[in-house]
């Protein structure tokens, strides 16, 4: 065993990854293939899953696995480069569906209209309402995001508006699965290259400004307050266009889509898929829905195995699938005597 | 003289019962250093706080180049060109050192002065490294801010400020924490402000070095301003004396 104690593990960045971040990056096939393959994985994974999923129950799975994906991408963008823990995932889906809905319904705009008008106006309304918390530092913002969406459940039962609880049925559906199935993926995808992207950029320098350390950032005459709303409408933006979306698809909306499951799966999804990487969401929501609806004959047993994976990916693998695939991707490893 | 760049009347600040600045008043004027010391916990950082609005006043006014500041917040106050360094020092740990330099280069006030022309903020922030002292052939603006030593984390903050193209900075003890050679290799970057007619306050601890550049000084003890003037004068002062060494005891 003392031989083991003297070892110990080298990483490595492999030459073709070192060359890729270079202006070398376009030298050969090699290194442009390097650098286009996951990306290409990850495009070709969501584009050709409508078409090998065995029936229609499946697909709208694949539908309701975009709408969490939305949320997660929200929630690691809000939480690793703006610094806020967001837990509002059912408040987003539920004012962003109701928005739609209304028009739809009081007003008869086409799903076409609805569903912008729903993404952006109920946006602005979770930024607004979430404005006073964004000045405090600490925990006030994600137990606010919590509590929105009971608030509003109370009020819709207590006052009887919205369709009080039996929901407003008869929205019109989407076209079509694949319509359905196509414009979910293609905004996932709009977001996660979107975001990968602007994170990089001179405002996503001052967004990870925000979360590193905001007294520089008023020392810097930018106005934290400020950047925290845009952040929250970008992802405020993505959650509500989930939820004009899910009103389409079930051609209902109802209390249950402010329920806590929106809150807390994309927590989960994000911790297994890898946290700070907007792609690791994503990935997790991938696996994780498809399990979760496999799990369905378990009945409440369900919650357990999900704890049970967050659990293990905590303590045990907490840099998550992406994290952990990149590493394995860009670097070697060996063991070395010391 | 004419009018002053900075003119703060009776500021106030207590923090439960501790009165951590108590009325006090001064005047700045354009192009002056500015030393303020007093020992620990006399009120120096919040008087500083105070005057950049990261701490709300209780009572008095500030008023630059004759505008009343007192209840901006603090991000309009540093885009007026007031700025300041952070005693602890406040980097953005998980960014490279030249993108620490972003924030202060998009801010309105910078994009106001260049009218959106500034080009390549990358390239901008690396040439501001270079001036405050980072070795770009040693590719010391490329590491991670939060790997670097406390010497480069002080001229970090120096050129934030930098960045803003400031008229006022106030400096709260940057040279603290330094080894000898350190504030050696600081000084000419202070004497390069001043120069440039750069006003500044310099809160400071190390009072041989501050008094090299100082023109002016004001002392404090228990949050009071006891005494002002240039340095040779306020050294000769007996409640700065008291307040720096004690009471005489007679025995």
């Amino acid at each position: 065993m003392a031989e083991d104690a003297i070892r110990r593990k080298e990483r490595l960045d492999r030459g073709v990854k070192v060359r890729s971040d270079t202006v070398y990056a376009v030298s050969s096939w090699k290194e442009i293939l390097f650098l286009l393959a996951p990306r290409a994985a990850l495009i070709a994974v969501l584009l050709l899953a409508p078409l090998f999923v065995p029936s229609l129950y499946w697909q709208r799975v694949i539908c309701i696995m975009g709408v969490y994906a939305l949320l997660a991408i929200g929630f690691d963008f809000l939480a690793h480069f703006v610094g806020l823990v967001c837990l509002g995932g059912a408040l987003f889906i539920g004012v962003g569906a109701y928005f739609s809905g209304c028009l739809n319904h009081y007003l008869g705009l086409p799903p076409v209209l609805t569903i912008p008008i729903g993404s952006i106006g109920g946006a602005l309304i979770c930024t607004i309402i979430l404005l006073p918390t964004l000045p405090l530092r600490g925990v006030y913002f994600a137990i606010v995001t919590f509590t929105y969406p009971v608030f509003l459940e109370r009020i819709i039962v207590a006052a009887d508006i919205l369709g009080g609880t039996d929901g407003i049925p008869g929205l019109s559906i989407l076209y079509s699965t694949w319509l359905s199935q196509y414009s979910i993926l293609s905004v996932i995808l709009l977001c996660v290259f979107g975001l990968r992207r602007l994170v990089n950029e001179d405002i996503g320098v001052v967004f990870r400004g925000v979360k590193d350390n905001d007294q520089a950032i008023r020392a810097s005459g930018l106005s934290v307050t400020y950047y925290k709303a845009i952040a929250v409408f970008f992802a405020a933006l993505m959650g509500c266009f989930g939820g004009a979306y899910l009103a389409h698809l079930y051609g209902w909306v109802g209390m249950s889509l402010l329920s806590m499951d929106f809150s807390v799966f994309p927590l989960v999804a994000t911790v297994v898929g890898g946290p700070g990487t907007i792609a690791g969401p994503l990935v997790g929501c991938l696996l994780l829905v498809p399990i979760s609806e496999m799990l369905r004959a378990f009945g409440a047993l369900r919650i357990v195995i999900y704890s049970l994976i967050m659990v293990f990916f905590i303590l045990f693998w907490s840099e998550g699938l992406v994290n952990w695939a990149r590493r394995k991707y860009e670097q070697f490893e060996r063991w070395v005597r010391v | 003289m004419g009018n002053p760049l900075l003119r703060v009347r009776s500021l106030s600040k207590s923090f439960g019962g501790v009165k951590a600045v108590n009325d006090v008043s001064f005047d700045l004027h354009e192009g002056e250093i500015l030393g303020v010391i007093g020992p620990n916990g006399s009120g120096k950082t919040t008087l500083l706080n105070l005057i950049t609005g990261f701490v709300r006043k209780d009572s008095g006014t500030v008023e630059f180049r004759g505008k009343d500041i007192t209840k901006w917040s603090a991000h309009k106050i540093s885009n007026l060109g007031l700025v300041r360094t952070f005693q602890i020092v406040r980097p953005y740990a998980t960014l490279p050192a030249f993108k620490n330099l972003i924030p202060p280069l998009f801010s309105p006030r910078i994009k106001q002065s260049t009218r959106g022309k500034l080009g390549d903020r990358d390239a901008v922030a690396i040439d501001v490294l270079e001036e405050v002292g980072f070795e770009r052939d040693a590719y010391v603006p490329y590491k991670l801010a939060g790997s670097l030593p406390l010497g480069y984390l002080k001229r970090l903050e120096f050129a934030r400020c930098l960045c803003m193209k400031p008229e006022t900075i106030c400096c709260d003890e940057v040279f603290s924490g330094l080894s000898m050679a350190e504030i050696a290799s600081m000084l000419p970057l202070v004497e390069r402000l001043q120069a440039d007619r750069i006003t500044l306050i310099m809160v400071e601890h190390r009072l041989r070095e501050l008094f090299r550049v100082a023109d002016r000084v004001l002392v404090m003890n228990f949050g009071q301003k006891i005494a002002e003037g240039s340095p040779r004068e306020v050294m000769k002062d007996p409640q700065v004396r008291r307040a720096y060494l004690g009471e005489e005891v007679k025995l």
